[in-house]
């Protein structure tokens, strides 16, 4: 049923944090590693190598940059589906293959009723849906439920595969219905927020800023200070002028 | 957008198929001689046929398709196939029953013409609905659909009726005449929408950096394009769109219009009426896709919505 369920007391999505991801793409591999042997049809590639590489992936990293001068960042920024509340993909599927799980909010696509029509991935504003170009049928992030909820998992990997993976901890995984999960508290503290929000979508998943850049007004902490070195003493002076001697 | 063809076509024809057979089924065409109604019923259900068909074209698993009658309760994809369906199921009815017993009575057609319209107004609403397409997401994109499936249908009416050798009353040339001069009209106010409506979403709004400064795209996050860069990353020039809008409006508007006031109830003039509009009506659907912008652009290297020039 592709009518949206009731808004669900257990809401699982991600935090990403802005501030620390560097962009090495580890979350991107072990993601597509995960779902290709996972839930529904493998990921394909129309390329998977040569020039022109191509294929279907469920999480993406891009990189901007804000700011001008010395305030300038660069930011790394991963996005996959944010399992929004007010999801559009869903409601606009026409066979039923798009849901929201009443359980825990999960939007999954069942790939057996799915046509490939394409119109779920026009109604998400994030770009988090992409064709399978093998089997014709819709691929988006699984939030791993395969993972999360598998008991043939140690305790340590159930959570998503790009969470566990990511070597900075810039991922994290939680239920937002808690206000006193990590994820939730981690938002309230660091002022996470929601992508497009004017686009009435409601997303689960939240993004935490770049913290803004420390200043430093202390002369001793200079790296150009620290270079200055004193004329050296005792041995090193001795050293010094018999190097010098040599020439 | 990325102009799909077969999406193109099935708009424009099944658009056209529709408003003709809202009009046959008011009984205005004298249908008591068999050939004219095997012609009539073979045009209609031929261009909503072609054009549904079309339509299935660029799924991935046309084999489903039946399952997209499933959930016409929030689909306005799903809803525009079950009433496709009813549409195409009371028009079998409504010719079988002329072939056997002579037309049927009024309150049926006017039934099968609010059926035809909520039809024309649920395809256009797949496209009106989206919010993430800020340029489709608009009040005249169903009146527009409306309107053109209406002036295409009137001029392929008045084209049968001039086939066929039956009198043209005059009112509904001038019927015609003004649902030409009235799509058009509204269409052209729905570009002066598109160039002069801001979206609020930007760059800065999709990835929430703006407090630091201006955002940039850096590097997208893959070295070629993806399916969401193919299928929505498509935007045609501002210059050529606005060439391609005056050719839509003169094979749509002028050319039709003079045919209509001048060709009198040649059959063969008022042919070439229902070709030209069509031939606008294409171009207009082409334009339609490519000068509309998606949101996801935002994350790949666009900085605001408006279409560059
Ligand atoms: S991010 Fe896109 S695909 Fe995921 S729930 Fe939201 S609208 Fe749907
Ligand atoms: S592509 Fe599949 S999941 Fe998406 S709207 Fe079409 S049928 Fe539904
Ligand atoms: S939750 Fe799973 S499916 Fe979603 S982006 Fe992470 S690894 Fe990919």
């Amino acid at each position: 049923m592709t009518s949206l369920p009731e808004p669900s007391a257990i809401k699982l999505g991600l935090v990403i944090d802005l501030d620390i991801c560097v962009g090495c793409q580890a979350c991107v591999v072990n993601c597509k590693e995960w779902n290709t042997s996972g839930y529904g049809a493998p990921l394909s590639d129309e390329s998977a190598y040569g020039a022109q590489p191509s294929g279907s992936w469920l999480n993406r990293v891009h990189a901007f940059e804000a700011g001008v001068g010395e305030d300038a960042k660069t930011v790394h920024f991963p996005k996959s589906c944010l399992h929004c509340e007010d999801a559009p993909c869903v409601t606009a599927c026409p066979t039923g293959a798009s849901f929201k799980r009443a359980e825990d909010g999960i939007v999954l696509v069942n790939e057996d009723w799915c046509i490939g029509c394409g119109l779920c991935a026009w109604s998400c504003p994030y770009g988090a849906r992409e064709m399978d170009p093998a089997e014709g049928v819709m691929k988006k992030c699984t939030l791993c439920v395969d993972r999360i909820y598998n008991e043939n998992l140690p305790e340590e990997d159930r959570v998503p595969a790009c969470v566990r993976t990511c070597p900075t901890n810039a991922r994290h995984f939680g239920d937002f219905g808690d206000p006193n999960s990590d994820v939730s508290i981690m938002v309230a503290e660091r002022g996470g927020y929601d992508l497009l929000p004017e686009q009435g979508t409601k997303p689960v998943n939240k993004y935490l800023p770049p913290r803004p850049r420390r200043q430093s007004n202390d002369e001793s902490v200079s790296l150009l200070a620290m270079a200055d070195v004193a004329t050296p003493k005792g041995f090193w002076r001795w050293m010094d002028s018999t190097l010098e001697k040599l020439g | 957008m990325h102009p799909a063809w077969s999406i193109i076509f099935f708009t424009s024809i099944s658009g056209l198929g529709l408003g003709l057979a809202g009009l046959i089924v008011l009984g205005l065409l004298d249908l008591s001689l068999f050939s004219h109604l095997l012609i009539a019923s073979s045009a209609v259900f031929g261009l909503i046929g072609a054009g549904l068909l079309s339509s299935t074209l660029h799924l991935g698993h046309p084999e489903r398709a039946w399952r997209a009658l499933s959930q016409w309760r929030s689909s306005w994809l799903s809803r525009e196939g079950v009433l496709a369906v009813l549409v195409l199921a009371s028009l079998a009815c409504w010719f079988l029953f002329t072939l056997f017993f002579g037309p049927p009575p009024l309150w049926c057609g006017i039934l099968i013409l609010l059926m035809i319209v909520a039809t024309v107004y649920a395809t256009s609403m797949i496209y009106g609905s989206l919010k993430t397409v800020a340029c489709w997401h608009h009040p005249l994109t169903p009146v527009c659909y409306l309107m053109f499936s209406a002036c295409g249908g009137s001029v392929a009416f008045l084209t049968m009726l001039a086939l066929f050798g039956q009198p043209t009353p005059q009112m509904l040339k001038e019927i015609t005449l003004t649902f030409l001069v009235g799509a058009w009209t509204l269409k052209y106010a729905w570009w002066w929408a598109l160039d002069n409506r801001g979206s609020a979403s930007n760059i800065e709004t999709a990835t929430g950096l703006g407090t630091i400064g201006k955002v940039r795209s850096l590097m997208p996050p893959h070295t070629s394009e993806n399916y969401l860069q193919k299928e929505m990353g498509f935007v045609v020039a501002r210059r050529h769109a606005i060439k391609l809008r005056y050719i839509s409006i003169f094979f749509g508007a002028l050319l039709p219009i003079v045919c209509v006031i001048f060709g009198g109830s040649s059959a063969g003039i008022l042919s070439m009426a229902t070709i030209f509009h069509m031939i606008g009506i294409f171009v207009e659907r082409w334009l339609f896709f490519a000068e509309a912008k998606h949101v996801v652009t935002l994350y790949y290297g666009d900085e605001q919505l408006s279409i560059s020039s």
